[in-house]
């Protein structure tokens, strides 16, 4: 309890916090005068007696957080939230049952957009609008664990992020207090959504859909309000302006303020995974479109360059939004979309995965390796941004990546002796633990998540939280040295 | 003149050598005592032991009534503040600070001078890297300097049998190649100069210095030798701060090896170059050398602070097949020894330095000096002064210029223009004049030449 309490006075306040924002779809059910406002009455109540009463409980052994209790109060917050959102879902239709409406909270909040919910298009307005906000907090909560918490606990190499590189890295910290640098970078990411509002709005989207969309593009969840999701609209100019948005989200937030700050785009060419993102994106989206026309999916070329485009930056970001069933197309197209979705996206974005800074560092690890081949006395730095990094952060990479695969692996076997074919499972793994949303198959774009079993659907909300809190989060708890003390 | 050295390393200690001979009143300031008394020993000096950047030691130094101040001490602070002092407190007229950091090397003009009193700044490293960077462009070359901002070059290059000029007399230069414009300055042959004259015959075997454009030197050396293949692979020996910056400034366009055996510096080195390959190891190892190919390397640079592993690294190198060695070598009487044997190209750290200063402690208006062949002979850039009454030189033609024996001019640079000397060619007021004198001891002479006489007020 001693060491809990401290922990559970905190977590009582982000609780207490998180409750308020039950007020916006509380609103909106006012207004639209829906049938879920009753839902969101008593979620909000129980919501903020809970944190009301935790803060107080743990007030008693109040005292400073050691980086230690960090890993559990990320984990707590992390799982906890999600099981209080649930609450709307639950009242309103308790047929649902916990495990598929914390899924879809867990999905929400880490980000993923997988859901389990179809006859979206028939949900009371806030009910959707929940989810959405659900998404958009769970951006919120990223950026701040990924420029100040993960780093300060140095989680596979995240410190990379801290002060040890010189140059443009360095500025990653924009202030010297991490409360300060997160306000800087919600401020940049609200105004980012603004800004997608409102061409989402022009491109012909209703206000609540504009919204609701915006949520979803820029924390890179991927929720829609219709279960057709943007495929609903058939608009080419909402594609596109999703997808500019896409990859704004998938950028370091820290290199956007910059920008924004220097009004310049000099920021970008300093950005050592800027080049590799965009790079990436352009020549998949370019290369699989020719392969798609070729096999004959599309008729035309520039039809196939359009679905391909939306789907793939979708998947590759980490977003999930879908545009068609790209399930139907031939398979090495969907899998090399999902070997995107581990790499595309920017340390310090919304996006999930390995992070494009750790696929960079990792291919220079080899390279580095088959040069020592040839020069045995050479002495050989890994660089980014010009500038060595040490071994030891190389070392903290190459675990974090070695134990990526291994989950991978590991919780695709889970899942195959659930039942689940091939495919489906190991699809399902990949685009959980990279928080990209739709799989293949079962769990493909055309149909969702609802068909698996309780069991299956635990597993995949596991590994969704993994993934956010890049695995060492999570497994420091399983060791034994962290409860020691 | 009256001139404080700051400093007895080796730049210190190279200048005091060479200002001594030519008689000036030097008084050497340094920390070591060690170091002092075995320059004192050497040279007709007077040495102060003290910290240079204090007053009471300048003072003691015989700041109050100096003439001149170099500070070259290892410190860039060092220099600064005695240069500061100097100027705030003792008005020494001429102040000059030697300078490695870049950051200071970079400051906008003039920062130096208002802020620190520098009139001068001398950078040693710098100056021995463009060297090195110049003979690294000719590789045919034995000595390449820069003038006009390096829109002329004067060039020393060594005949051989087969070059088309060689075996002929120098006015069918002009046949050879009527659309270039190049002026052959002297000739050594068998280490005796030779002013040459039109009908002057190269021999093989000459060092033949000429003067030209840029753009024309590849051409001029043609007409005197076989050409070396372009260099493309280059390897360095020594992450010292020359080899560093060399480093820098070569690998853009060569591929570049650099050779250290410190591991701290290795990692520092590796940190900061960007396509360098930073190889751990010692130079004279022939394992590494083999290991790195160095039969294919073109030019093999040995720059350590160390004259004896230069050398035999630069030997090793050579035997095992690298194309072209230079090595850096600080004592003189190495170089005697090995240039023109196996190693290539002996380079004196401490010449480098010293031409620039020289040309602030002549008389007469000299933009620039440089020394050749081991501080034997030089080549000065003489800013001309005056009118036809007042001066022997300006208005006159240069045939009739009554030049000391054993000089010649090569070239005139007046403003934007560079014009290769003629025999007809008209020297203006504010010209410069590029000159080169075979010998030393007739320096006095050509600055009593260029002085501009008073009577005439």
């Amino acid at each position: 309890m001693q060491r809990l309490a401290p922990i559970l006075h905190v977590l009582g306040l982000v609780i207490l916090i998180f409750s308020f924002t039950m007020l916006a779809p509380l609103l909106t059910a006012l207004f639209a005068q829906d049938a879920a406002q009753f839902a969101f009455d008593e979620s909000f109540a129980v919501t903020l007696i809970a944190g009301f009463a935790l803060w107080l409980v743990g007030r008693r052994w109040r005292r400073e957080l050691k980086v230690r209790d960090g890993f559990l109060l990320v984990l707590l917050v992390w799982t906890g939230l999600p099981a209080f959102a649930t609450l709307p879902f639950l009242i309103y239709a308790p047929q649902m049952g916990f495990t598929d409406a914390y899924f879809e909270t867990i999905s929400a909040l880490t980000t993923t957009g997988a859901t389990v919910m179809s006859g979206l298009d028939a949900l009371p307005p806030s009910l959707n609008l929940w989810r959405h906000l659900l998404n958009w907090l769970g951006g919120m909560g990223i950026i701040v664990l990924a420029v100040a918490i993960l780093p300060l606990l140095g989680v596979g190499g995240r410190q990379l992020l801290k002060a040890e590189l010189p140059g443009p890295i360095k500025d990653s910290k924009l202030t010297p207090r991490i409360a300060d640098t997160a306000k800087l970078l919600w401020a940049m990411y609200a105004a980012l959504t603004a800004l997608c509002v409102l061409a989402l709005k022009w491109a012909g989207m209703s206000w609540f859909d504009a919204v609701c969309h915006a949520f979803a593009a820029l924390s890179l969840g991927g929720f829609s309000t219709h279960d057709s999701s943007v495929g609903y609209f058939d608009s080419p100019l909402i594609e596109a302006v999703l997808i500019v948005f896409m990859l704004l989200a998938a950028l370091n937030f820290v290199t956007h303020f910059l920008a924004f700050r220097q009004r310049s785009l000099a920021a970008y060419r300093h950005d050592p995974e800027v080049r590799g993102v965009l790079g990436l994106v352009l020549a998949s989206c370019l290369g699989i479109s020719l392969y798609v026309w070729q096999a004959g999916v599309y008729p035309e070329f520039l039809t196939a360059l359009r679905y391909v485009s939306f789907n793939l930056v979708s998947i590759a970001t980490d977003c999930g939004f879908a545009s068609t069933d790209f399930n139907s197309w031939p398979m090495f197209a969907p899998m090399w979309m999902l070997f995107l979705s581990c790499v595309t996206a920017s340390s310090g974005s919304t996006g999930g995965g390995l992070k494009m800074i750790r696929a960079v560092l990792m291919v220079r690890q080899g390279v580095r390796e088959l040069e020592h081949q040839l020069h045995p006395a050479a002495r050989l730095p890994v660089k980014i941004g010009g500038h060595a990094v040490p071994n030891q952060i190389v070392f903290a990479i190459q675990a974090f990546v070695m134990m990526y695969i291994a989950t991978v692996v590991t919780m695709t076997l889970v899942l195959l002796a659930s039942g689940l074919d091939f495919i489906s499972a190991f699809s399902a793994v990949i685009a959980c633990i990279n928080n990209a949303g739709p799989g293949l198959n079962e769990v493909g774009p055309g149909t969702n998540y609802a068909g698996l079993s309780d069991f299956q659907t635990w597993a995949l909300a596991f590994t969704m939280l993994l993934g956010r809190l890049e695995l060492f989060t999570v497994f420091v708890l399983f060791t034994r040295a962290f409860w020691r003390g | 003149m009256k001139i404080i050295i700051l400093g007895a390393g080796q730049v210190g200690a190279n200048l005091a050598a060479s200002l001594v001979a030519e008689n000036n009143d030097i008084t050497v300031v340094d920390l070591d005592a060690e170091r002092l008394s075995l320059l004192q020993d050497r040279f007709d000096l007077r040495t102060v032991r003290g910290h240079a950047a204090h007053p009471s030691t300048l003072k003691l130094a015989g700041a109050d009534d100096a003439d001149m101040l170099v500070a070259v001490t290892q410190s860039d602070e060092t220099n600064l503040v005695a240069c500061r002092l100097s100027a705030t407190l003792f008005n020494i007229p001429t102040r000059i600070a030697r300078i490695r950091s870049n950051d200071f090397l970079e400051t906008e003009e003039g920062f130096l001078a208002e802020h620190f009193g520098v009139h001068h700044v001398i950078s040693p490293e710098q100056e021995v890297t463009d060297t090195l960077r110049r003979l690294i462009e000719h590789p045919e070359a034995l000595q390449v300097l820069d003038f006009a901002e390096g829109r002329v070059r004067l060039v020393a290059v060594r005949a051989y049998h087969g070059g088309p000029l060689v075996g002929h007399e120098l006015q069918d230069i002009k046949r050879h190649m009527p659309d270039i414009d190049a002026r052959v300055a002297a000739i050594y042959r068998r280490d005796r100069g030779i002013v040459p004259t039109g009908i002057t015959v190269i021999e093989p075997g000459d060092e033949v210095f000429f003067l030209a454009r840029k753009q024309d030197i590849p051409a001029v050396m043609r007409e005197l030798r076989r050409m070396e293949r372009p260099v493309k692979r280059v390897m360095i020996a020594g992450g010292g701060n020359i080899g560093r910056r060399l480093a820098a400034r070569l690998e853009r366009d060569y591929e570049v090896k650099l050779i250290d055996h410190n591991k701290a510096t290795c990692a520092l080195l590796a940190d900061q170059l960007h396509r360098t390959l930073v190889l751990q190891g010692d130079a004279t190892d022939e394992e590494l050398l083999e290991q790195e190919n160095v039969e294919s390397i073109d030019v093999f640079c040995a720059l350590t602070n160390d004259d004896e592993d230069n050398i035999m690294s630069a030997l090793l190198a050579k035997r095992m097949g690298a194309h072209r060695v230079i090595s850096l070598i600080n004592r003189s009487a190495y170089v005697n020894l090995v240039q023109g044997g196996e190693i290539d190209i002996a380079i004196s750290p401490a010449q480098a330095t010293v031409g620039p200063l020289l040309s602030k402690i002549r008389r007469g208006d000299m933009a620039a000096v440089h020394s050749l062949r081991r501080g034997a002979a030089e080549v000065l850039e003489i800013v001309v002064h005056g009118d036809l009454k007042t001066s022997k030189v300006v208005g006159r033609r240069i045939g009739d210029v009554a030049l000391p024996e054993g000089s010649s001019i090569a070239a005139i640079i007046r403003g934007e223009d560079v014009l290769i000397a003629h025999h007809d060619t008209l020297i203006w007021a504010e010209d410069h004049l590029i000159l080169f004198a075979l010998n030393k001891r007739i320096i006095p002479k050509i600055e009593k030449l260029f002085q501009v006489g008073f009577g005439f007020f």
